[in-house]
């Protein structure tokens, strides 16, 4: 303890205590997110849980979605409020509350991610209740989701065909039509993006399993979480959004460089 | 302070009259007075930058090894994962990089800091523009003289069309350098009557009851991945969007009432404008937006151009169902697909 205290002002310590803290909250989110995984998702609801859905639902969505989720054509104020529920199942619900888009803060162009307003219990508690409406998508089996059985050069061909149109070859989003974009898919679980294949979420097309089967779907998810993991060997990837922002940078980038150049080619030596 | 009123500055009282009363003229400020620099004065200065420029030639030496061992050490075959292709890339294209610029920064500071530095300054050549004219103008008219042109219409007149003939050949040879000159091909595509419509890229038919409302399905006939050679030019002109609406949201012009099949609808994706593939689908809204020039097309309204550069409306694929169930198309496009050319009409 008396040769740590002593090497307290060395120059190094300052590095030294910031990789240790970096350290620990890596290893705490590396905890924090084996645990989140061992957690299996049941897709078998008691009644109860259909219940207590109801009870959520009545609470929290019926504003919009109307009591009985048959969906209301006017929202508050004469906008267009929710679409009726029966049959979008329980992986729409997932999705949409377990994004955290759902409830949606305000309407706009396309409701946004924001922090989850319900847990996983109340999440599938209300998709409980939806799914007791009318059939519709169920949330995926792990079986599907198991990135180590997907094959990720199938998968990348699958993307580039369906997704990459909208959500930037590199899975990084881009731009629709007045005001409503494709979100990047960086950092969405494999569940969440199975579901929105299947559900259609806003105005995403629904790729059903006759369209892409319950395999291309993981092959999907595998090219993704591999592109993810593979990062870039060149540190900043500008947000792999293609010429615009390289071109920007290496405008801006590159000729302040030829700039500074320029100006110390012609300087005297001091 | 003075009277304001003139503008002139010759006879303001408040502007300075600077220069007024004497001639003006530029007075050559000459050289300024040469000054040593740290390197010039200090022996130790000068030994710090004689190791600079070393250190950074040793730069651009370590660069090119950088640039070796990425081109030796990974080996590239059919296996290399594509984050291996990219770490070869930044190697090579980093270790490129400081070769050159160790070199270059490694000579400009060596010029700058340890070579002699004294000014020297360097007279004008001197301007004689009528004389020179004369000198050139003899010579031509010598020229001209000597040659006889003037005087030998027969001869000036054959090498004026034997330059002017001497040029044709030029225009085939670049002509055939377009094998497909004939527009022709631009107007046909791969769908005929009876050819399945199918999964791209998997070739696999598709049953109208797969086909949702909501979905977008990404089209290629059938036969298409059985092509050996011209498959992407057959696929640049035939690929379609698929997808299924609500009946009730088509408005469907006279003469096209049998072209989607129970609200299914295929457009062709090549935008009109200049090509690029229209299909970024909005489920909700209906519309189809192209991402090159962010053309909109209103898919309830027959794929009408309603914002944006493309001038005419996708072409739609009439469509319907064989015996077993899959999807066909009637006919082949009823208009070329992709932009305007010369010959379309």
């Amino acid at each position: 303890m008396k040769a740590l205290s002593q090497r307290r002002r060395h120059p190094l310590a300052a590095l030294a205590l910031l990789l240790l803290g970096l350290l620990v909250t890596g290893g705490l989110y590396a905890v924090a997110g084996t645990v989140n995984e061992a957690k299996a998702q049941t897709t078998t609801y008691s009644a109860q849980d259909v219940e207590e859905g109801e009870k959520l639902f009545v609470a929290n969505c019926a504003t919009c979605h109307g009591l009985g989720a048959v969906g209301a054509r006017e929202g508050a104020h004469g906008n267009q409020a929710g679409p009726s529920l029966i049959g979008v199942g329980a992986a729409a619900v997932d999705f949409q509350v377990g994004t955290g888009r759902m409830p949606m803060q305000m309407s706009g162009p396309q409701a946004q991610v924001k922090p989850k307003q319900f847990n996983e219990e109340q999440t599938g508690q209300l998709a409980a209740y939806v799914a007791s409406l009318g059939a519709g998508p169920a949330v995926p089996s792990e079986e599907v989701l198991d990135t180590t059985k997907g094959d990720a050069a199938k998968g990348g061909e699958l993307f580039r065909t369906n997704c990459a149109m909208c959500h930037n070859a590199n899975a990084a989003g881009g731009a629709l039509t007045r005001g409503k974009y494709a979100p990047s898919l960086e950092g969405v679980t494999g569940e969440h993006i199975y579901e929105a294949m299947v559900t259609g979420p806003q105005n995403m097309p629904v790729f059903n399993d006759a369209n892409i089967s319950p395999e291309g779907k993981r092959d999907i998810i595998t090219f993704l979480k591999t592109i993810e993991a593979q990062g870039s060997p060149g540190g900043a990837a500008l947000g792999s959004l293609g010429p615009v922002a390289e071109g920007l940078f290496i405008w801006t980038a590159g000729l302040g460089v030829i700039i500074g150049f320029t100006i110390w080619l012609t300087q005297r030596s001091s | 302070m003075g009277d304001h009123s003139h503008g002139d500055p010759n006879t303001s009282g408040t502007v300075a009259t600077a220069g007024q009363g004497q001639v003006e003229k530029f007075q050559d400020p000459g050289l300024p007075p040469h000054r040593p620099r740290l390197a010039d004065r200090d022996p130790r200065a000068e030994k710090r930058a004689e190791r600079q420029v070393a250190i950074l030639f040793a730069i651009s030496v370590i660069g090119t090894l950088l640039f070796f061992v990425g081109y030796f050490s990974i080996h590239l075959d059919e296996t290399t994962a594509v984050s291996t292709i990219r770490l070869q890339n930044l190697l090579l294209g980093l270790g490129t990089a400081f070769a050159m610029l160790g070199i270059g920064v490694g000579i400009v500071h060596w010029a700058k800091t340890l070579m002699p530095d004294h000014e020297v300054a360097e007279e004008r050549h001197e301007i004689r523009p009528e004389e020179d004219r004369q000198v050139a103008e003899k010579m031509i008219g010598q020229i001209l003289d000597e040659s006889g042109i003037k005087r030998r219409p027969l001869i000036r007149n054959t090498l004026i069309g034997a330059g002017v003939l001497a040029i044709l050949p030029a225009i085939g040879i670049f002509r055939d350098l377009s094998k497909n000159i004939d527009p022709d091909i631009l107007r046909h595509t791969m769908w005929d009557k009876g050819v399945r419509l199918t999964r791209d890229p998997e070739g696999t038919p598709i049953k109208a009851s797969d086909v949702t409302i909501g979905s977008a399905f990404h089209v290629i006939p059938e036969g298409l991945n059985e092509l050996h050679e011209g498959k992407l030019n057959e696929k640049t002109k035939s690929v379609v969007l698929l997808m299924r609406l609500n009946p009730a949201d088509l408005h469907v012009s006279p003469g096209r009432e049998d072209w989607n099949y129970n609200g299914i609808v295929a457009y062709s994706k090549i935008c009109t404008h200049v090509g690029c593939p229209v299909a970024l689908y909005e489920q909700q809204t209906h519309h189809l937006l192209c991402p090159c020039h962010q053309s909109t097309f209103d898919l309830t309204q027959e794929c009408k151009v309603i914002f944006g550069p493309a001038s005419h409306p996708l072409p739609q694929l009439p469509i319907t169902v064989d015996s077993e169930g899959y999807l066909v198309a009637q006919s082949d496009f009823h208009e070329p697909v992709g932009p305007s050319f010369w010959e379309r009409g």
